[in-house]
C-alpha cells in the first residue's frame, strides 16, 4: 500500500511581511494606469464630480481598464446557466453585455465585457498628473517678502560667545581638558590623575551653541475670480466657469505656499462674495464688466499689494456687455493686466450661442498686454485646452 | 482568530491520509503552507506559483482581486493547490478548524487528480516549480539587461500574452514536424497499389505542394513565429517560448476544471463523512460544503456540476434504477471502478458528453440563454427536444472551447511573407474590437502583414493588419 507523505509549513508573520511579491508588478500597473489617466485627463477633469472637492479627498475615476486583448468570441454567443427548476423559454435571466453571466469561474472563459473599473486617485495625485501634462517649467516666484509669523530656529555650530543658557557644558569641559593636557606636555601625567593643582576654566574654554533663526520666506498668491452673475449666466455657464476657477486655484496652490482666493460677482455693479454665493446665487439685470475689474483693482489696492503678492485674475462672462461700457472695461482691463501676473478673460458660450450673442472677444483683441489671454469655452472639453492656453501667457519676470 | 493549533492540523491530516489510502486515491507527496489573506491574494495573482516572472498584468490581477475582496464581492478560496510533485497547497490560516479539515481532504482530491488524469501527463509535475523559477530568472535577466530593459520586454510580452492561448489543445497527441507532415503527404499522394491497373487508367498523381509553410494549418502561433520570423532576437524568441510553456502548463487545468473541482468535492465529502465528526463540526461541515457546491442561479458552478455528475455516475454503477438497467444494461463494473477509470481517461468535454445524462440535466434545470435586445433570454431548456442543444452549447462554453480556434494557414501568402490565418468558425463570431487589437499584437511579433480570415455575421471576411494599420473587407 503506497503511503502518502505530507508536510505542513507554519505561518510566519515575518515571511509574510517580507514577501509582498506583487509590489513591483503593481507599481508597473499603476504607472500604466497613470498614463491612461493622463491620456484621458480632459475627459476626467470635465467630469462634474471632481470639481470643488477637498484636496485629500479620494476620488474614483472611472477608467476603461488596461485591457488584455485576445481573440475571444463576441457577445452574440449563447451561454448555459442553471435555473431554479422552472426555467421556461422566453424567460429573461439577465442583461446582455454584462460580464460574468453564465461562465462559471473558468480562467479561460474571459469574454470581453465592460472592463470599466474604478481607480482610486486622490485629488492631489490627479492634479499632479494634470500639471505633469501641462509640462510647464516651474514658474518663477515674484518677490518673496512677507515673513511668516512662525519663525523656526535651527542649531548651527558652536561659538565662543553667547548667552549663558546656551552654554554647552560638555564641550566646555572637553576644551578645558584639552588645554590642560596641552599645557603640561613635559610632565607625563595620565589623564584623570588627581593633582592638587587647580586648573580653572578660562574664557577661551567656553563653548556656546549657536542658534540661527530661520526666516521662512513666504510666497503669496491671490486668485481673483471675477464672474458675471447677470441674468444671462445660467447654470451650465456657471458650471463651466467654476471648473475653470477650480483648475486655476489648484494650479496656483501647487506653486505658492500661501494662496488666497477672492470671489467677485458682478452685474452692473460688483461685490466681493463668498464662494457659495458666487456659484449658486443668481442675479438678474444687465452687465457692466468694468465694474468687476474696478472692484478687483480696489481689493488689490487694499489688501494685495502687487509687490508682495502674485496676482492671478480671471474673469468669466458670457460676453453680453453693454456696449457703452466697453471702453471703460478695456481701460480697467489694461490696469488690471499691469498689476497681475496673469490675467485672463474666458468667454463662455455653450453650444454655438456665440453666433448670435455679442462678444467681448473682439473688444479685448485691442488690449495689448503680454500677460493677458482670452479663451472661448463652448463645452466641457474646452476647459483643459483653454486652461493650457491661458497659462502659456504667464508674464516673464 | 483561528480555533486550532498546528498540531491539530497534523492530527487531522494523519486521519485524512489514512482515509485517502483506504479509498484508493493515489497522491503525490503533499506540502501545505499556511498563509494570510494578502499572501493568498498574491498566490492567486500568480496562479499559485511560488515564483513567477514579473509582468504588470499580475499587478492588475492582484488589484482586481483585492478590490473584489475588500468590497466583499468575492471571498477568497479556502485553498489553492498547484499541480507539482510534491503538490503544493496553500491554506488560509484564518479559517476555522473544520474548514481546514475540509480543505485538506479537498486538496488530496486535487492531488490525486493531478497525478492520475491523463491530461496532466504533459505538465512534468516534478519540474513545475523549477520551470517557473527558471522562467522568472530569465525574464528578470532580460529586464535588467541594459541593452534590453523592461519596456522592450513588455513590448514583446504583452503581444505574447495576447496570443498565448492560440496553441494546440490536446497535448496527448504528438505534434508532427514539418518533415513528418510532408512525408505523410507524399505517402498518401502516391497512387495505391492497384491490382486492376491494366484495365483502367491509373489515378492522376497530384503532386502535393511540399514547399508550403506550414504544410498543415498550424495551431501553435507563438512557436511558429518564434521559428519562422528570422528578425527576432534570441531573447525575444525566449520570451515567446516562456509564455507558450506557461500556457501549455495551464491548459490541463482549463480543460478539466469541472471534473477536477467535482472530484475534489466528491472526495472531501466522502472523507469527511467517514471521519465520524462530532456534532458541532458535522453541522459546520454541512453548511460549508453546501456553500461550496451550491448551484448558482443563472450560472454554472463547476463544483456543483462536477460533483453532481460524479455522484450520479457512481450511483448509476452502484445502484441503478430499473429504467436505467433497461436502457443501458446492467453495470459491468462497480461504481468505484467506474469513477476511478473516468478520472483517468476523461477531460471536461468528454466527461460531460458521456456522463451528463438527460435526467440529470433536467434535474439541474440547465438552460441555454441568448442575448435578445438588451436582455439575456432563455432560449432552450433541458426538456425532451431541447436537452441535446443545451448540452452541445454547454460543451462549447467550457475549457478551451471558449477560445476561438485560429490556425496559421500560410506564412508566405502572396509571396510577400504575409501571415495568413484562418478562424475555424463554429457559429460564434469573433469580438471585432478584440480581434483588431490582437491582430496588432500579432503584427508586432511577425513584423509583416497579418491577415485573418473569419466570418462576420454570416459573411466571410478578411481582417488585415499591416504598416498602415487595421482594415477589414468582406470576401465574395
Amino acid at each position: 500500500m503506497p503511503l502518502v507523505e505530507s508536510i505542513f509549513r507554519e505561518y510566519r508573520p515575518s515571511d509574510a511581511e517580507r514577501s509582498d511579491r506583487s509590489a513591483g508588478d503593481r507599481l508597473r500597473h499603476r504607472q500604466k494606469v497613470r498614463e491612461l489617466i493622463r491620456e484621458n485627463i480632459s475627459d476626467i477633469i470635465a467630469e462634474e464630480s471632481i470639481i470643488g472637492k477637498d484636496k485629500d479627498r479620494i476620488i474614483k475615476v472611472p477608467l476603461r481598464g488596461i485591457k488584455e486583448y485576445r481573440f475571444v468570441y463576441g457577445e452574440n454567443a449563447p451561454g448555459v446557466g442553471q435555473g431554479d427548476g422552472n426555467s421556461k423559454p422566453g424567460q429573461v435571466v439577465g442583461k446582455a453585455g454584462r460580464e460574468g453571466q453564465g461562465q462559471g469561474q473558468d480562467r479561460a472563459g474571459d469574454r470581453p465585457g465592460v472592463d470599466y473599473y474604478e481607480t482610486d486617485v486622490t485629488l492631489e495625485e490627479l492634479i499632479e498628473i494634470m500639471f505633469e501634462d501641462l509640462e510647464l517649467p516651474d514658474m518663477e516666484r515674484r518677490a518673496l517678502r512677507e515673513v511668516e509669523a512662525e519663525r523656526s530656529t535651527k542649531r548651527k555650530g558652536y561659538r565662543k560667545v553667547g548667552i549663558r543658557v546656551r552654554l554647552d557644558k560638555r564641550r566646555t569641559a572637553k576644551q578645558r581638558i584639552m588645554r590642560k593636557l596641552a599645557s603640561r606636555h613635559d610632565e607625563r601625567v595620565e589623564v584623570g590623575e588627581k593633582t592638587n593643582e587647580r586648573f580653572p576654566f578660562h574664557d577661551d574654554d567656553l563653548k556656546y551653541r549657536h542658534v540661527e533663526a530661520e526666516m521662512k520666506k513666504e510666497s503669496n498668491a491671490v486668485v481673483m475670480c471675477v464672474m458675471d452673475t447677470s441674468g444671462s449666466m445660467d447654470t451650465m455657464k456657471k458650471y463651466l466657469a467654476r471648473s475653470f476657477f477650480f483648475l486655476l486655484y489648484q494650479f496656483i496652490t501647487t506653486r505658492y505656499r500661501n494662496v488666497e482666493i477672492v470671489f467677485i460677482g458682478h452685474h452692473t455693479e460688483a461685490n466681493e462674495v463668498s464662494e457659495e454665493e458666487f456659484f449658486h446665487k443668481g442675479e438678474s439685470g444687465g452687465t457692466f464688466i468694468s465694474s468687476g475689474y474696478l472692484k478687483a483693482l480696489e481689493i488689490i489696492q487694499e489688501r494685495y499689494h502687487p509687490s508682495l503678492w502674485n496676482i492671478y485674475a480671471f474673469h468669466c462672462s458670457d460676453g453680453d456687455n453693454f456696449d457703452s461700457d466697453n471702453p471703460a472695461a478695456l481701460r480697467a482691463a489694461k490696469d488690471l493686466a499691469d498689476v497681475c501676473n496673469l490675467f485672463g478673460y474666458g468667454e463662455i458660450k455653450p453650444l454655438g450661442s456665440r453666433y448670435y450673442e455679442s462678444s467681448m472677444l473682439n473688444v479685448f483683441r485691442r488690449l495689448d498686454a503680454p500677460n493677458f489671454q482670452t479663451v472661448l469655452i463652448e463645452r466641457k472639453e474646452d476647459i483643459w485646452p483653454s486652461f493650457k492656453a491661458f497659462l502659456a501667457k504667464e508674464k516673464p519676470q | 482568530m483561528a480555533n486550532y493549533e498546528i498540531k491539530d492540523l497534523l492530527e487531522w491530516d494523519e486521519r485524512i491520509r489514512e482515509k485517502v489510502i483506504e479509498f484508493g486515491l493515489d497522491c503525490y507527496p503533499q506540502e501545505f503552507e499556511l498563509c494570510d489573506h494578502s499572501g493568498m491574494l498574491g498566490y492567486m495573482a500568480y496562479s499559485g506559483m511560488p515564483s513567477h516572472y514579473p509582468h504588470w498584468s499580475y499587478g492588475k490581477s492582484y488589484e482586481k482581486l483585492k478590490t473584489l475582496y475588500d468590497h466583499g464581492v468575492s471571498g477568497l478560496p479556502y485553498e489553492m493547490v498547484i499541480n507539482s510533485n510534491p503538490a503544493l497547497a496553500y491554506l488560509m490560516r484564518d479559517n476555522t478548524l473544520l474548514l481546514q479539515v475540509l480543505t485538506i481532504a479537498h486538496v488530496y482530491g486535487h492531488n490525486d487528480f493531478f497525478k492520475r488524469n491523463f491530461t496532466y501527463g504533459s505538465t512534468h509535475a516534478e519540474y513545475t516549480i523549477e520551470l517557473f523559477k527558471a522562467h522568472a530568472l530569465r525574464v528578470r535577466r532580460y529586464i535588467e539587461d541594459p541593452s534590453i530593459g523592461i519596456d522592450k520586454v513588455e513590448h514583446v510580452m504583452d503581444a505574447a500574452h495576447a496570443l498565448s492561448l492560440q496553441r494546440r489543445r490536446n497535448l496527448a497527441i504528438r505534434k508532427l514536424t514539418q518533415t513528418e507532415q510532408v512525408e505523410r503527404a507524399l505517402d498518401s499522394a502516391r497512387p495505391p497499389d492497384d491490382p486492376f491497373k491494366r484495365i483502367h487508367a491509373p489515378k492522376a498523381y497530384v503532386e502535393p505542394n511540399i514547399r508550403k509553410v506550414p504544410y498543415e494549418p498550424e495551431d501553435d502561433v507563438l512557436l511558429f513565429i518564434r521559428d519562422h520570423n528570422p528578425f527576432l532576437q534570441e531573447w525575444e524568441k525566449d520570451v515567446l517560448t516562456i509564455v507558450d510553456e506557461e500556457s501549455k502548463y495551464f491548459i490541463p487545468m482549463i480543460e478539466t476544471k469541472i471534473m477536477n473541482e467535482g472530484w475534489a468535492s466528491y472526495w472531501h465529502k466522502r472523507i469527511l463523512e467517514s471521519l465520524e465528526l462530532e456534532q458541532g463540526l458535522r453541522i459546520e461541515f454541512i453548511v460549508r460544503h453546501n456553500q461550496v457546491v451550491r448551484p448558482i442561479p443563472g450560472q454554472i458552478n463547476p463544483y456543483h456540476l462536477g460533483l453532481r455528475v460524479w455522484e450520479d455516475l457512481h450511483r448509476r454503477y452502484t445502484n441503478p434504477t430499473p429504467e436505467e438497467i433497461k436502457r443501458d444494461g446492467a453495470p459491468n463494473k462497480s461504481g468505484e471502478e467506474k469513477i476511478f477509470e473516468a478520472r483517468e481517461v476523461e477531460r471536461d468535454s468528454s466527461f460531460l458528453r458521456r456522463y451528463l445524462t438527460e435526467d440529470l440535466m433536467r434535474e439541474m434545470d440547465l438552460f441555454q440563454y441568448e442575448p435578445r435586445g438588451d436582455d439575456l433570454v432563455v432560449s432552450k431548456v433541458s426538456d425532451e427536444e431541447g436537452w441535446r442543444g443545451v448540452k452541445e452549447n454547454l460543451l462549447r462554453n467550457i475549457g478551451m472551447a471558449t477560445i476561438p480556434v485560429i490556425k496559421i494557414e500560410d506564412a508566405d501568402f502572396g509571396q510577400n511573407r504575409t501571415l495568413y490565418l484562418r478562424h475555424f468558425h463554429d457559429g460564434r463570431d469573433l469580438h471585432l474590437e478584440y480581434a483588431e487589437k490582437t491582430l496588432a499584437y500579432l503584427y508586432r511579433l511577425w513584423g509583416r502583414e497579418c491577415v485573418l480570415e473569419t466570418t462576420v455575421q454570416g459573411k466571410r471576411s478578411l481582417l488585415c493588419f499591416n504598416d498602415r494599420g487595421f482594415s477589414a473587407k468582406a470576401l465574395k
